[in-house]
């Protein structure tokens, strides 16, 4: 078994070994509370666990302290086995602050360990909070949980009181506090923190020193103080050989796009307006000129798109981004790359709407909106990740598969898959599928709407080749000739011939995995990322010997070509989505199978609990 | 010497830069002349075809690409100074002619063209103005005088017009021309100008509509212009000689 790295021990306590643990840093969304989350993951993938993590935080940047609105919260499971969620129940709650205690405390186990920062608990917060007295008062709280009252920020003080830091700076740091304390209560390895530290402060050594001292006063605290009677090990998990990193799923799609712009030998013009919850894929590509991508921060949603086009056009792969309604605005232009047939590629990172919504929010609600979402007849390639790590395989794919179809590709990403992180094992670039793009430079029988037989692409031809000069545009064009047609049958044509040459992406579409038997009672269908949610509920079921199985799909149009032969081979069909029945009603509509929905919209991830639940209740009912 | 691998343009006449496709505008319509004097320019410019592209919105104007024979893309409404953004930053090799109208570049694609301005983006803007909305048959522009009468504005415009030449210096635009349909020589050599400058070059041309705005830019009252200009766009007369001249009043 792997080595976990943990610190000398001078007093020897109990430790437990567990199979797996869900843990949340709650505190005021100033508190860093993310920051410690992160750091956590770290330290966790440093220990080999398998990992999964849910961001949780508000739209306001700094809102009002010490509020219920305000507070910011980071969950991850880890464990020695497979990780499908963040986790449902927790089994430890750091709340740095009474509104995050309020927030969060109905989420925690009984019997679970609850961590609070006592010099937190004063008038002021307790008034802002709601709370009449002071919980931690209230017996109750102690015999339900395994309540430590511990004072994060004088501790912190106590630590630091040497360094030439104002009291707001050394306040600051008692995130590292909290850190410190839970990593030794779960044996994580502080060195991965201690690297980020030195490095994050490289220029402010006080602070580096400050973050350091607290981070191993936190650790040496749990360690030292009497009140923890044990700590706990997670073993590493067994996972496939290779070079692993913590991956979240906006820095996936970014890579995704790096990778095919690489392997292509295209360069990628991405064009982006700033919007909650894509702005870290802009963010990361800009990052990476070196790698054949420009990015261009547009004047609004509009442009972002019309520009990706406008590098289509010229050659290069055009992508843009972003969210519910920034797609709305992008309506147009996507019709116009559907009919001057060229590359485009728009992720949307779902959240939930309508309007304005809740942008930091994750949501499944926009499958409509790629498959209909535009005026007229103008069908797209639709794919979604099913977990962080698998963006950066759906954003490859998008890029292949628009550049060898000449069509817009959008993928539809989440809130929570864009946030959350798992272990990602870095794979090998030449295991990926080849992107062969060939410009056509042929003059002999060349024409703009010739067709290839096999895709029904058209070339793709770039300005500056002698020759071929032509005219494209968004008015209905003849087919092969590409001259404006206003012809009725002609028309007729062009509409099918578009809708055909989506369908024929289903040509690339590998066979269904089912998690499950091929037959029997039920089976689960989902799409993005409620996959690790369902996996675990479906696993459950199986255990206690139900005959369930699961499929998901990353191919939303087209449909997998086996699909309707695998409804047809279950009983019944559940579809869980964050919506209110989206994929449900295509299925209904596309195969005729009486599928029913199980459909939550409250801007969080499903649970498995209730997926399971559901999953019980339909079989119940048949038994 | 020029280096050997340097592409070289071929000797081209205007009529390279026909494009084989039915020209569609309306008889007497400004943009005849225009074409006319954009193909005869573009042998001038030492370009090789192959490089040049042609974008455009929507509108009356914005079906030039269709008539040159060389790379375009008529795009949707407003859109064209950032598709030809897009096309810029995959393409700086190339030489890239945006065209639009006054509906087009200045009311719905008005936010692109501030940005495309206050950028630079290296290309030449050709603004069509005949300040009216043609392909729609007939409702008042950006560019309308104040109390002009519309198939939309029956009791006459209540917006005061934009001055193009005034917004795109505003946006920090870094040339700026106005031109007009009828003097060939002198939006010729604006042409050149503008294609030979680096970084947005911004002309305005100043178009007649004979069917939904005759005597656009004529000072002489007519039935549908109750008020004369009252914003200083209007720069344009016409002479004693019936020829139109820049900046007599």
């Amino acid at each position: 078994m792997g080595q976990i790295a943990t610190p000398a021990t001078g007093v020897e306590k109990s430790r437990k070994a567990l199979d797996r643990a869900v843990i949340r840093f709650a505190g005021d969304s100033g508190d860093g509370m993310q920051l410690t989350g992160e750091q956590f993951t770290t330290e966790s993938a440093w220990a080999g666990n398998d990992l999964a993590t849910l961001p949780n935080f508000p739209a306001e940047i700094r809102a009002p302290a010490g509020t219920l609105f305000g507070v910011s919260s980071f969950q991850l499971q880890f464990g020695s086995q497979r990780v499908y969620t963040p986790g449902d129940r927790l089994d430890c709650l750091v709340a740095m602050n009474p509104a995050a205690l309020k927030v969060h405390l109905r989420d925690l186990k009984t019997g679970g360990l609850l961590i609070v920062n006592t010099q937190a608990f004063d008038k002021r917060n307790l008034d802002k909070a709601g709370y009449a007295a002071n919980p931690l008062d209230e017996p109750t709280l102690a015999e339900r949980y395994r309540l430590h009252k511990v004072d994060m920020t004088g501790l912190t003080h106590e630590a630091i009181k040497d360094l030439p830091l104002n009291t707001k700076e050394k306040d600051r740091t008692k995130n590292f506090f909290a850190l410190g304390l839970v990593s030794w209560i779960y044996t994580r390895p502080l060195e991965p923190t201690l690297v980020w530290i030195e490095k994050r402060f490289a220029k402010n050594k006080d602070i580096a020193e400050a973050n350091t001292r607290v981070l191993k006063a936190g650790h040496a605290f749990g360690e030292t103080a009497e009140i923890f009677g044990e700590h706990y090990a997670v073993e590493p998990a067994e996972m496939a050989p290779g070079l692993y990193r913590a991956m979240t799923g906006n820095r996936a799609l970014a890579w995704g796009i790096l990778a095919a712009a690489q392997r292509s030998k295209i360069p990628v013009v991405y064009g982006a307006y700033p919007i909650t919850p894509a702005s870290d894929v802009l963010h990361e590509l800009a990052m990476h000129k070196r790698f054949r991508v420009r990015t261009i921060q547009a004047e609004d949603e509009i442009a972002a798109v019309t520009a990706a086009i406008g590098a289509s056009f010229g050659g290069a792969i055009g992508v843009t981004a972003s969210s519910g309604p920034g797609i709305a605005l992008k309506g147009e232009g996507i019709g116009l790359a559907v009919t001057a047939e060229l590359p485009l590629v728009v992720l949307n990172i779902q959240r939930a709407g309508p309007s304005t919504g809740m942008p930091t929010k994750t949501e499944q609600a926009d499958l409509m909106q790629a498959l209909y979402g535009r005026n007229s007849e103008a069908p797209v390639v639709v794919l979604a990740p099913a977990t962080p790590g698998d963006c950066f395989y759906i954003a490859y794919e998008a890029v292949r598969l628009a550049a060898r179809y000449m069509l817009p590709v959008i993928v539809l990403s989440d809130g929570f898959l864009a946030n959350g992180s798992e272990p990602w094992l870095i794979p090998n670039a030449d295991t990926l599928p080849p992107i062969e793009i060939a410009f056509r430079t042929e003059r002999e029988g060349f024409f703009p709407y010739l067709r290839d037989p096999a895709t029904l692409a058209r070339p793709w031809v770039r300005p500056g080749t002698p020759g071929l000069e032509h005219r494209i545009g968004g008015i209905e064009k003849q087919d092969v000739t590409g001259n404006i047609s206003y012809d009725p049958e002609n028309h007729d044509h062009m509409v099918r011939t578009r809708a055909e040459k989506v369908r024929r992406v289903a040509q690339e579409i590998p066979p269904t995995s089912i998690n499950g038997p091929a037959t029997g009672d039920l089976l689960v269908v989902g799409w993005g990322g409620t996959y690790g949610a369902i996996t675990a509920a479906v696993e459950r079921a199986q255990a206690d010997g139900k005959s369930v199985a699961s499929i998901h799909l990353r191919h939303l149009n087209p449909l997998p070509p086996d699909l309707g032969h695998i409804l047809r081979e279950y009983r019944k069909v559940l579809v869980p989505e964050i919506n209110s029945g989206q994929l449900v009603r295509v299925l209904r509509a596309e195969y005729l199978v009486d599928a029913v929905g199980f459909n939550r919209v409250r801007g969080l991830p499903l649970a498995s609990e209730e997926i399971l639940e559901a999953i019980n209740q339909l079989l119940g009912g048949t038994a | 010497m020029s280096p050997s691998d340097a592409k070289e343009a071929p000797r081209y006449t205007k009529k390279d830069f026909e494009s084989d496709q039915d020209v569609r505008w309306c008889p007497g319509c400004g943009d005849y002349a225009i074409l006319s004097a954009v193909q005869k320019t573009m042998p001038d410019l030492g370009v090789p075809k192959e490089d040049i592209v042609f974008i455009s919105g929507i509108g009356c104007s914005s079906r030039f690409p269709y008539y040159m024979n060389t790379y375009g893309f008529h795009t949707i409404h407003g859109r064209a100074p950032a598709i030809a953004t897009g096309l810029r930053v995959a393409r700086p090799d190339l030489k890239i002619f945006v065209v639009t109208g006054d509906g087009d570049g200045l009311s719905i694609g008005g936010n692109h063209m501030l940005h495309v301005l206050r950028r630079n983006v290296n290309l030449v803007i050709l603004l069509f103005n005949n300040r009216i909305y043609g392909l729609t048959k007939g409702q008042y522009s950006p560019t309308s005088e104040l109390g002009k009468v519309t198939k939309s504005t029956p009791i006459g415009s209540a917006d005061r017009p934009v001055n193009p030449l005034a917004f795109a210096l505003g946006c920090g635009a870094t040339f700026v021309a106005r031109t007009v349909d009828r003097n060939i020589p002198h939006m010729d050599e604006m042409l050149k100008r503008a294609a030979t400058h680096k970084g947005t070059a911004f002309v305005e041309i100043l178009q007649n509509c004979n069917v939904y705005n005759d005597l656009a830019w004529t000072s002489s009252t007519t039935a549908s212009r109750r008020c004369s200009t009252s914003s200083g766009s209007s720069t344009a007369s016409r002479s004693s000689s019936g020829r139109p001249t820049i900046g007599a009043r």
